[in-house]
Parts: C-alpha cells; sequence; structure tokens
C-alpha cells in the first residue's frame, strides 16, 4: 500500500558515505548529513538488537545442556550443542499433570484452530458482503453493538458464557471453544470483510442483480473470487491470534484440549523438581514456530491485517 | 447504494444470512454483558443468586485492599508501558523514515515480536530477568561485581519488568501504525522547514507529530485497550507476585471467578472494567461519529 508512495519522492540514496542524489534538494545537508546518518543507522541497528536479543537468548538456551546454563551466561553460545531438550520439550516435558510434553498442546491446538478458522472467517466475509451490500437495518444496529463488543475484555463476557454451555451441556467442548473463537473473532472478521467490500464498485453488485443474482450465487460467484487477498489477510490475522490465545482456551476448552499456549504455561511454572531451562525455551520456541512461521511468510499481509486492526481503533 | 428490486424473497436470504450475527450480538455480548452487571448487584458466590443487594459488591471491591492494589499497578503499568510505546514507536518510525536500505528488514524485526503469545513473551522475559541465571548473573561473570539487576523479585521494582517484556511484544505495532501516519505527511513541508532553517528533530517534533494525531489517538486507544486487558504475560511472568507485586485486576476477576468462587465480587470487577473500558473509547467513538457526518469516512 505504501510502496507508490516511497517511489514517489526522489530518494537519495546513500552507499557508505557517499551521497547520490539529485544535488538542488540535498547540497546544504550534504556535508553534515554523514555522521547523522551514521547515527540512524546506529540506532535502527541497536533497535534491532533489541527485539532480536530475547530471541538469540531463548535458541541458544534450548540447545545447551543444563551444565553450561548453571554457569550463568545466557548471551555465551553453547560450548556442546544439544538437541536433547527440544526432543524432552516436545514428547516429555511435564505439566505438572503429566510428561507428555507440549505435543499434545500443538496438537491440541490444531484441533481448534482449523474450524475455529473456517467458521470465523466464512461467517466474516457473510456478515461482510451482507452488511456491505444488503439493505438490513437491524444488521447495522447490531454491527455497531459488534464494534463496541470488539474493545470489551473477555473477563466481561466470561462467566455468563461459561453458564449458557454449561446449560446446554457443551462447556469445555470442541464445539464450546470453537463457537467462543468464532463469536470474539466476529467483530474484527465482519469489519475486514465490510470495509473490504464496501470499497468495491457498487455497480458490479447491480450488475449481478439484473442478471437475475440472489444472495448466496452473487456470494459465492462473485464476492468470493474477488476478495481472495482478504481472505488471506483475514487466515493470517486468526491463524496468529487463535494460537496465541491463552485466556480462551483455558476456560472454554477443557483440561483435554488446552491449547499450546496454556500448556506451555503449565510446563514452565509446574512447580516440581529443578526448573529445565532448556527444555523450557525449546517449548517456548515450539509454541511460537506457527506465529512466528505465519509472521515471517507473509511479511507484508500481516501488516496489513494490524492496519485493518488499526482502523478499527 | 444498495436496491432491491426483486422483492422480499431475496432480502430474506440476507436477513437469514445475518442472524448468526444477530445472535451472536445478543446472546454472546449484550446479554453476557447484562448478565455479569445483573450479578455484579447479587450476593452470589459460587453460582450467581437472583437476590438484589445493591452496590455492596462494589462497596466491598474498593474496599479490599488486594483492588487498591491492582488498580495502582495497572495505573504504573498504563502510563511507563503506552508512554514507552509511543517514545519507542514514534522513534523507530521516524529513523525509519529516514529512506534508509534495508527498510523492510528492519521493519520486519521492530514487529515480529508482535506475532508472538503473551505467554511466550512472558517466559522469555521471565527467563532473561532470572535473577540467579539471567542478565544479572551474566553481567556479574563479565567483571561488573556488583551489579543489580533483580527486579523480577523485588516487590517494587517486578511490574517494571512486565512493563519491559510487554514493550518489547508491543511498540512495532505502534511503530507500523505511526509509520503508516508519516508516509501521509506531505514532503514539501520538510522542504518548506529547512528553508527557514528549521532543524530536522524539531521538524518531527513540532510538525510531523501533530499531523499525527489520528494515528497516535489509535496507538493510544489500543495500547490503553491491552492495559486493561494485561492477563497472560502477567500470569506466565510473575503470576502476579513476587508476593502481589504484579498482580492486575483481570487476574483479580479471574481468581475471582474460578478459584475463590466470589463471582458476585467478580462481576463488580469486570463491570468497573468495563466502565473504564467505555470512558477510554468515547473519545474515539465520538471523533469518528464527527468524521462520518462531515462525510469522511475512517
Amino acid at each position: 500500500m505504501n510502496s507508490a508512495t516511497s517511489a514517489s519522492v526522489p530518494a537519495p540514496r546513500h552507499v557508505g558515505s557517499r551521497v547520490a542524489a539529485p544535488r538542488h534538494s540535498t547540497r546544504p545537508r550534504r556535508a553534515a548529513f554523514t555522521p547523522a546518518r551514521l547515527g540512524i543507522y546506529a540506532f535502527l541497528v541497536s533497535a534491532a538488537l533489541f527485539f532480536l536479543l530475547p530471541l538469540y537468548v531463548m535458541g541458544i538456551t534450548s540447545i545447551k545442556p543444563m551444565d553450561e546454563i548453571r554457569m550463568g551466561n545466557i548471551f555465551a553460545l553453547p560450548v556442546a550443542l544439544t538437541f536433547e531438550p527440544w526432543a524432552k520439550a516436545w514428547s516429555s516435558a511435564c505439566t505438572g499433570l503429566e510428561c507428555r510434553g507440549i505435543s499434545v498442546g500443538f496438537m491440541n491446538s490444531i484441533k481448534i484452530l482449523l474450524p475455529s478458522l473456517v467458521l470465523s472467517i466464512f461467517m466474516g466475509s457473510i456478515n461482510g458482503y451482507a452488511l456491505a451490500f444488503w439493505r438490513v437495518k437491524w444488521a447495522n444496529w447490531a454491527f455497531s453493538i459488534l464494534m463496541l463488543g470488539a474493545f470489551i475484555p473477555y473477563q466481561v463476557m466470561l462467566y455468563p458464557l461459561v453458564r449458557m454451555f454449561a446449560t446446554v451441556n457443551m462447556f469445555q467442548s470442541l464445539p464450546n471453544i470453537v463457537l467462543i473463537h468464532t463469536f470474539f473473532g466476529m467483530p474484527i472478521m465482519t469489519l475486514l470483510f465490510r470495509n473490504y467490500y464496501g470499497g468495491l464498485p457498487v455497480e458490479l453488485f447491480k450488475a449481478a442483480r439484473i442478471d437475475g443474482g440472489g444472495f448466496w450465487r452473487i456470494y459465492f460467484q462473485l464476492m468470493v473470487p474477488m476478495s481472495l487477498p482478504i481472505f488471506v489477510v483475514a487466515t493470517i490475522m486468526q491463524v496468529t491470534g487463535i494460537w496465541n490465545d491463552f485466556i480462551l482456551g483455558l476456560i472454554f476448552a477443557g483440561r483435554e484440549l488446552y491449547p499450546i499456549t496454556v500448556q506451555l504455561n503449565n510446563i514452565i511454572n509446574s512447580t516440581q523438581g529443578e526448573k529445565v531451562y532448556n527444555v523450557n525455551m525449546a517449548a517456548t520456541l515450539l509454541t511460537s514456530m506457527v506465529p512466528l512461521a505465519v509472521y515471517f511468510v507473509s511479511g507484508r499481509w500481516f501488516v496489513r491485517g494490524i492496519a485493518a486492526g488499526a482502523v478499527k481503533g | 447504494m444498495k436496491q432491491q428490486r426483486k422483492g422480499p424473497r431475496i432480502a430474506w436470504s440476507a436477513h437469514t444470512a445475518l442472524l448468526p450475527m444477530g445472535a451472536t450480538v445478543l446472546i454472546a455480548y449484550v446479554v453476557s454483558m447484562l448478565w455479569t452487571v445483573r450479578i455484579s448487584l447479587s450476593s452470589s458466590k459460587l453460582l450467581p443468586k437472583s437476590d438484589w443487594t445493591g452496590m455492596t459488591q462494589y462497596v466491598n471491591l474498593f474496599a479490599s485492599n488486594r483492588w487498591g492494589t491492582d488498580m495502582l499497578h495497572v495505573w504504573q503499568f498504563g502510563v511507563f508501558f503506552i508512554s514507552g510505546a509511543l517514545v519507542i514507536g514514534f522513534l523507530l518510525a521516524v529513523f525509519i523514515d529516514q529512506k534508509v536500505r534495508f527498510e523492510g528488514v528492519f521493519r520486519t524485526f521492530y514487529l515480529f515480536s508482535f506475532s508472538i503469545s503473551f505467554v511466550a513473551c512472558g517466559v522469555i522475559w521471565q527467563w532473561m530477568f532470572n535473577p540467579t541465571l539471567g542478565i544479572q548473573r551474566s553481567l556479574r561473570n563479565w567483571g561488573w561485581e556488583n551489579a543489580r539487576f533483580d527486579w523480577i523479585a523485588s516487590q517494587d521494582m517486578a511490574i517494571y519488568c512486565v512493563v519491559i517484556a510487554v514493550l518489547w511484544h508491543s511498540s512495532g505495532l505502534v511503530m507500523a501504525i505511526l509509520l503508516a501516519g508519516l508516509r501521509g505527511v506531505d514532503e514539501e513541508l520538510w522542504k518548506a522547514a529547512r528553508i527557514e532553517g528549521v532543524p530536522r528533530w524539531r521538524y518531527y517534533l513540532s510538525i510531523v507529530l501533530p499531523q499525527l494525531g489520528a494515528a497516535v489517538g489509535t496507538a493510544v486507544v489500543l495500547l490503553a485497550i491491552s492495559v486493561v486487558k494485561l492477563y497472560d504475560a502477567v500470569v506466565a511472568m510473575t503470576n502476579g507476585g513476587p508476593g502481589d507485586a504484579t498482580d492486575v485486576p483481570s487476574k483479580f476477576i479471574m481468581d475471582n471467578l474460578f478459584e475463590r468462587q466470589n463471582i458476585g465480587l467478580a462481576s463488580a470487577a469486570s463491570t468497573t472494567m468495563l466502565v473504564t473500558v467505555l470512558i477510554i473509547i468515547a473519545p474515539l467513538l465520538y471523533a469518528r461519529s464527527r468524521s462520518r457526518a462531515a462525510g469522511g469516512h475512517t
């Protein structure tokens, strides 16, 4: 989205200390600028180090044997490299209840993620499409409340939802957590699709109507194919959002289906025995693997999702 | 914009398709919120009761030491976290906006932490701050014998550990929002300012920053909401400790709901939280409805 703006200005490209730019625009600051440019890069690089340092520490801790960790140099590279902590973290780390590793949580998170992802995105796109093109008056009211709801902390709705799901015997089951993710994902998903469809030319819709298209036919044959990019953005947002959720999984998934974040917290803060920091760090990395992969693969798309979420404000 | 010449048959399918949304709004949001408010006006302990006790739960809540401490913590956290994130985010955005090389790489590094969970974030920093084996120990091993960096074990300083951890997690978001805003500022302004002899830093502070009002507002609201919601990171990092040094309102609510069986008190606390959030977002909603009335669209 922003690539056009940065290309339109005559960008002074600095290579080392040389300034290669149109003279008239940069001459006055040329002499004074080289140290300043260095300063800029120094700042940017140190900031990058601040962000990367914890990741680095986590990575090297996870491949060090405990003897080395006990010597207390968290920044030092491992002398004797070991991948055992990763194996342990995956399959035999203890949560205080059992010792089956983070893999249990990983599988649970996938079980929760897939249906939640499909349902929440489908609902969001239907809502967005209907709100953007069809005049359903009450729905606009509902949408306004939904937008307000996006800001409300889960704690406010949590207990009544527990009671409601308990009443219909669904509390702490897969359908329970999937529905919960659908409910709480609905504001942002609906907004995302509504804004996207609202930006499409109305003539398109009108033409489809004149051709006799009904609600669903226009949705499936016209809107869905046209909105694939926004489906990608929605997928990225929901994969990271649902994977990283802690509080909803803790309450609504149930012990058998605890997602990976809850499992991680139980492993880290389980009180039995000596703390195995290398295993803990490996477990943390395993937990963060999915969102990090999504982030590094999708890059610009992820930012686009954030921008869409930020517009919601 | 919308036309329906085909009569009710088609319109019905739109209504039907929107029913799940209507039901969600009604049940998961409206009824749930009202129910919570209702419970807060009763003497409910383990299960909801249908008596009316007026403001008793609120009186108890505000009289309780723990809630008082929690409010204090959330203020401490909020002030340092929001100002910190704004300063870091603004600096990062401005420095990135200097037409630097590898801009994309820098941006990627500043934002990646935002993609991981608060739980993981809390765990990472718990390890970094570990007083016996973490940063403090490394400083001592490097010859700085008296180095002290045991904040996480300190009653007074532990909350700032949480601030640092969450800053690491979320500052990149502010950078992304402000950078988008910066890209909308007219380049001509800098040319004019330079002719006047305005230094670069002054230009950003006095000319650009005021123009970023909307972006800063968005960032502040998002950050403020995350302050109110703060829970996962605390649970993973300190679990409220040492003592109650990092206990926060949302943890108060969760404990009272699911461990202490005091749902009346917890609901009073959630209702207070709800009102707080409404106060935070009211200016935003007001600004938005005004810009919509003026024909603008956000």
